[in-house]
């Protein structure tokens, strides 16, 4: 019944199979992720170092990317452990950080209208901030690219840029803590969220999310495991949301 | 911290992580939610992100002020970042410029 609704603007062909990924939209997803990779590749050796240092080995530092894929929400998860608080507590702050991909989940639905089961099950694995954004922007420049290019494309991205995730994780977790400190590595965790969200900041709800947000953050990071980062940002959201009914968008 | 704690945090993050993924792309299909929730979605990453890293540039691990390198090459990814609109170049610029504040002794 349901799934009606949404198929009046598929493909007549019907759900039960649906399109796939083609093998153009892939490379030409590879392409566009390459620039990417100067960012994903700092991130991922300090993520792989971070671990290491937090006492993971290996292979948990391994498991933690592979079963995650979210650096931020990773790295939030594993400052909190290593601050002795509880596992739901940690589990929890990390799935906050995430609750941006449920935005980029909804947004990206109407474009996958027409794909198949199996791609949206593939597909969710690889839905993060770059395969987001880069679709996104494919998407506004190019609404009518066919649904098979439109996958690849999405796909190329998120495999790419995932696997050089893993990659570069696995050689920060050996390497460890002998990554020299002038690459300025420590550097790279606030350098990729601040660039993720800078673009975002447009029009006065936004702006109004991220200066109470930081605010918050700031006056709050006294309190015990992150919760500083929780508070600001349920009182960043809110101030978007206020700001947003009072301006009208 | 203990082997269980670990692997209890990596699997039940894994698994929460993947059902906010799939969320809309496959439980919901596109179908939407409230307007209110909708709104407040949207606010996750602008409000989230920069109070992450606030604390970590702004401060240091003692609750003094953090590095001058850093807050300054900070303040250049979000310049760059609301100008060009562009991930990449915010990211190049705040490189670029805490490299040319190490050279240059700050």
């Amino acid at each position: 019944m349901v799934e009606m609704l949404d198929d009046t603007a598929g493909p007549p062909a019907g759900r039960s199979r649906g399109t796939g990924p083609s093998r153009k939209g892939v490379l030409a997803g590879f392409w566009a992720a390459l620039p990417m990779l100067i960012a994903v590749i700092p991130f991922g050796l300090i993520f792989g170092a971070v671990a290491r240092e937090a006492g993971l080995d290996v292979l948990e530092t391994m498991a933690f990317t592979v079963i995650v894929v979210a650096g931020a929400a990773q790295l939030v998860a594993l400052q909190m452990l290593d601050e002795h608080a509880p596992v739901i507590v940690a589990v929890l702050a990390g799935a906050a950080v995430n609750l941006r991909m449920a935005m980029y989940s909804a947004a990206i639905a109407p474009h996958w209208r027409g794909a198949s089961t199996a791609f949206r099950v593939v597909g969710a694995y690889f839905l993060h901030d770059q395969s987001f954004g880069l679709t996104a922007q494919r998407h506004a420049r190019d609404p009518d690219e066919p649904l098979a290019d439109r996958l690849g494309f999405f796909l190329g991205v998120g495999t790419l840029t995932v696997s050089f995730w893993m990659g570069s994780s696995l050689v920060g977790a050996v390497l460890g803590a002998r990554l020299p400190e002038g690459w300025g590595l420590g550097f790279a965790v606030p350098v990729c969220f601040l660039a993720i969200a800078a673009p975002m900041i447009r029009g006065a709800g936004h702006l109004a999310a991220a200066v109470t947000g930081v605010l918050v953050a700031l006056a709050a990071s006294g309190l015990p495991w992150n919760l500083g980062v929780m508070l600001a940002a349920v009182a960043g959201i809110t101030a978007g949301v206020v700001v947003e009914r009072r301006t009208g968008g | 911290m203990s082997d269980f704690a670990v692997w209890g945090m990596i699997i039940a993050l894994g698994v929460l992580t993947y059902l906010i993924r799939f969320s809309f792309v496959g439980l919901l299909r596109g179908r939407e939610l409230p307007p209110l929730v909708m709104s407040a979605l949207r606010y996750v990453p602008t409000a989230i992100l920069p109070a992450l890293v606030a604390p970590m540039v702004v401060l240091d691990r003692a609750g003094g002020w953090g590095s001058a390198r850093d807050m300054a090459a900070a303040a250049v990814v979000i310049l760059a970042g609301a100008v060009t609109r562009s991930a990449l170049w915010a990211i190049v610029a705040g490189f670029g410029s805490w490299h040319l504040l190490r050279l240059a002794g700050v």
